[in-house]
């Protein structure tokens, strides 16, 4: 077991040092630096900014270095000092910027997981156990439906639906009284009262694969012999489900775990800017938008970064529960 | 059934009973033959094909489709309601000619919003092959021929945009665009899964796990934030031109991790397989097993998988467009569409700027659908 933590976590450090890589190159992308980008600023706002101003800046930032040294100093300042450079646009540290919106990122990654497995887990086991009831069929209705619907036009369609019938945005994640008040429990449960829609847009499509998932793993499970035989023995049929089958059935939703939270990081930005949320994401498309690229580059970052530690979570999860793989079978 | 009887032939099974007919007909059909029959029997596969084709249709077919061009501008009627057809008049008689009332705006003096009231003492009749915009149809042939129209005042059936664009024939344009750019998209990953997925299979080895590694850190990778920063660094200056092509680059490197992933593992399965190593033992080249024993075997596994990444170019173009990092305008996609009816606002006061929501999500169902339907069809042995 130890061994096989030790690892994973080398794989997870690699890819982390791969992925830094390449953040570092779409920050480095766009044409002109950050000492030309600096001097346009400050020429458009009517200061005067020479030629020799702009290579002294150049110098003074190491911007005229060759790029791998560049890319040491980045990835250097980031793991040492945790300085992830200056944001182009309001002049301040990205750290600064960013401040608790990585934390409400994280919330809103965690809460839809959690939405999604817990919806996903008992649905699922429901339409397997009731093939072809009409709960079975709604869910397969709602599944194809969520499963074409990008989410971030779900989110649209919300908010059309709750402000053309409620006459009310469901946008935001504070009500008006905590949008500026210090962390306490009421703000936290607050936060838990409209975290939950942008959960359930987000996870969506993920909760109706996973329905799918596991209605056709335990259908293949429930009519094996080994259930025939424990029902034979006089197993009330409940216990008998949830101890043997569903068990089984849990194995492969467990292992995409890491792709759910890859494909929830990647649907969160336009999510949370479609429903206004206090988060990264509307920061990320405006940072993109204004080529705020070392903004844009920490965000990018995070999220990549996010990623690989669920990934990571996910295979040690799948050892725990599984033990063939810890031994490194095959299954 | 007619091609059956000519496979008939030389057949030298007798022939007895009905019974014994459709077995024939079952054991000389083609592959071909055996994956429509097994796709035929998938229903909504079928309504899925037909609903693209409908959609083929109109990219194919925009210009003269479409009321007006993309670019008409309708001066009096901004963010215009969607007007209705009648066929039954304000004195209650029947017209076989459908018919949309002239309209009159007025201020609503509590809301200072345009209200727009029907007269109905004029109507406007709809008309087929009506002559209006000039456009020359996919650059070849000039003409002014529209499917449907009116003569006198204006038909937005789907109402108009904040420029008084008719959005119905923005939204064929549109279908134009995104389609075709979803089909490059697809050859360019297509082309190269098939490549490295074939590399990765032929050679094994050390170079067979570096691939893999490769394609695993790849897909660990949030795609759509990667692919947004990269279609920021595009240059500002760029022409929509460029932009497009450059996007659709993009939405190609997208989707190549799955394919080169199926490829490999066919490859590998099949060089094991016992009509492979026959046609090695007789003799034949690398080139020829490739070709003629390789490919026809896993070609319809690859289709299936081309039809199943459609959807996801398609939703990347849409979001990436939607934010403003995908194409621009003059270039109008699903997408670019959808720009206008980014916020709230928009959406309580013009509704209708939605209806592109509603051209998505039906295409990339139709097309879940088909691939459903392929995929069960795409083995046609196993019944």
């Amino acid at each position: 077991m130890v061994k096989y933590l030790l690892q994973r976590l080398a794989i997870m450090l690699v890819m982390l040092a791969g992925l830094s890589f390449i953040v570092f190159v779409t920050i480095e992308l766009p044409p002109g630096d950050y000492a030309d980008r600096r001097a346009l600023s400050l020429r458009s706002a009517g200061i005067q900014f020479t030629q020799e101003d702009v290579v002294s800046l150049r110098h003074t930032l190491g911007l005229d270095r060759p790029w791998y040294e560049r890319y040491v100093t980045w990835i250097g300042n980031i793991v040492l000092h945790g300085n992830f450079g200056v944001s182009m646009t309001v002049h301040l540290p990205v750290t600064e910027v960013l401040g608790q919106r990585v934390g409400l990122t994280v919330m809103l990654a965690l809460a839809t997981i959690t939405l999604t497995y817990g919806l996903a887990i008992p649905i699922g086991i429901y339409s397997a156990i009731r093939q072809y009831s009409i709960g079975d069929y709604l869910a397969t209705m709602v599944g194809y439906f969520g499963m074409a619907t990008p989410s971030f036009m779900l989110a649209l369609i919300l908010l059309y639906i709750s402000v053309m019938v409620f006459d009310n945005s469901v946008g935001g994640l504070f009500s008006a009284e905590y949008a500026e008040a210090p962390w306490s429990w009421g703000k936290f449960v607050d936060l838990l009262r409209h975290l939950w829609v942008p959960a359930l847009v987000l996870g969506l499509a993920g909760t109706a694969f996973e329905i799918r998932t596991m209605r056709a793993t335990l259908l293949d499970e429930k009519s094996k012999l080994y259930v025939t035989a424990a029902r034979a023995k006089g197993l009330p049929e409940w216990k008998l489900m949830l101890k043997y089958p569903v068990r089984v059935a849990l194995n492969p939703i467990a292992s995409t775990i890491g792709w759910e939270l890859t494909a929830i990081i990647a649907g969160a930005p336009l999510v949370s800017f479609v429903l206004a949320l206090p988060d990264t994401g509307p920061l990320f498309l405006r940072a993109l938008l204004d080529q705020d690229t070392y903004l844009s580059g920490a965000i990018l970052l995070m999220y990549a970064t996010l990623t690989i530690l669920g990934t990571f979570l996910s295979d040690v999860l799948l050892a725990v529960l599984d033990p063939r793989i810890r031994y490194g079978e095959k299954i | 059934m007619a091609e059956v009887s000519g496979a008939l032939s030389g057949s030298p099974l007798p022939v007895t009973g009905a019974a014994r007919e459709a077995e024939l007909r079952y054991y000389t059909a083609s592959q071909f033959q055996l994956m429509w029959w097994k796709f035929r029997k998938h229903r909504l596969a079928l309504i899925g094909m037909a609903i693209l084709g409908v959609f083929v249709f109109i990219a194919a077919f925009a210009e003269f489709l479409a009321p007006y061009s993309s670019t008409a501008r309708t001066v009096g009627y901004l963010y215009g309601r969607p007007q209705t057809l009648h066929l039954i008049d304000a004195e209650g008689q029947f017209h076989w000619r459908p018919f949309t009332y002239a309209l009159s705006a007025a201020m609503d003096p509590k809301t200072f919003l345009l209200e727009t009231k029907e007269d109905t003492s004029t109507p406007w009749p709809v008309r087929f092959f009506v002559k209006g915009d000039a456009y020359s149809f996919w650059g070849l042939i000039k003409s002014d021929l529209h499917l449907f129209g009116v003569e006198e005042g204006h038909l937005h059936l789907l109402g108009t945009d904040q420029l008084g664009r008719d959005i119905l024939s923005r939204l064929f344009y549109a279908t134009r665009t995104s389609l075709t750019i979803g089909v490059v998209g697809l050859f360019i990953s297509f082309f190269l899964g098939l490549i490295i997925g074939g590399i990765s299979g032929f050679f094994g080895g050390w170079v067979d796990d570096a691939i893999q590694r490769f394609i695993e850190f790849i897909r660990s990778i949030p795609t759509l934030p990667l692919w947004m920063s990269l279609a920021a660094a595009l240059p500002k200056e760029w022409s929509p031109e460029q932009v497009y092509f450059t996007i659709t680059i993009l939405l190609g490197l997208l989707g190549w991790t799955h394919l080169a992933r199926r490829v490999r593992g066919k490859l590998l399965s099949l060089r094991e397989e016992d009509f492979i190593v026959a046609a090695r033992i007789g003799g034949s080249t690398d080139a020829r097993i490739i070709a003629r024993h390789m490919l026809p075997s896993f070609l319809s596994y690859i289709i299936v998988d081309l039809s199943i990444s459609f959807p996801y170019m398609i939703l990347a173009e849409t979001s990436l467009s939607f934010i403003g990092l995908g194409l621009r305008a003059p270039v109008i996609s699903w997408g670019v569409l959808l720009q206008d009816a980014q916020n709230v606002a928009a959406i309580a006061l013009y509704p209708w700027l939605f209806t592109p929501v509603a051209f998505v999500i039906v295409s990339v169902m139709a097309f879940s659908f088909v691939g459903d339907g392929m995929r069960d069809a795409a083995d046609p042995y196993s019944r």
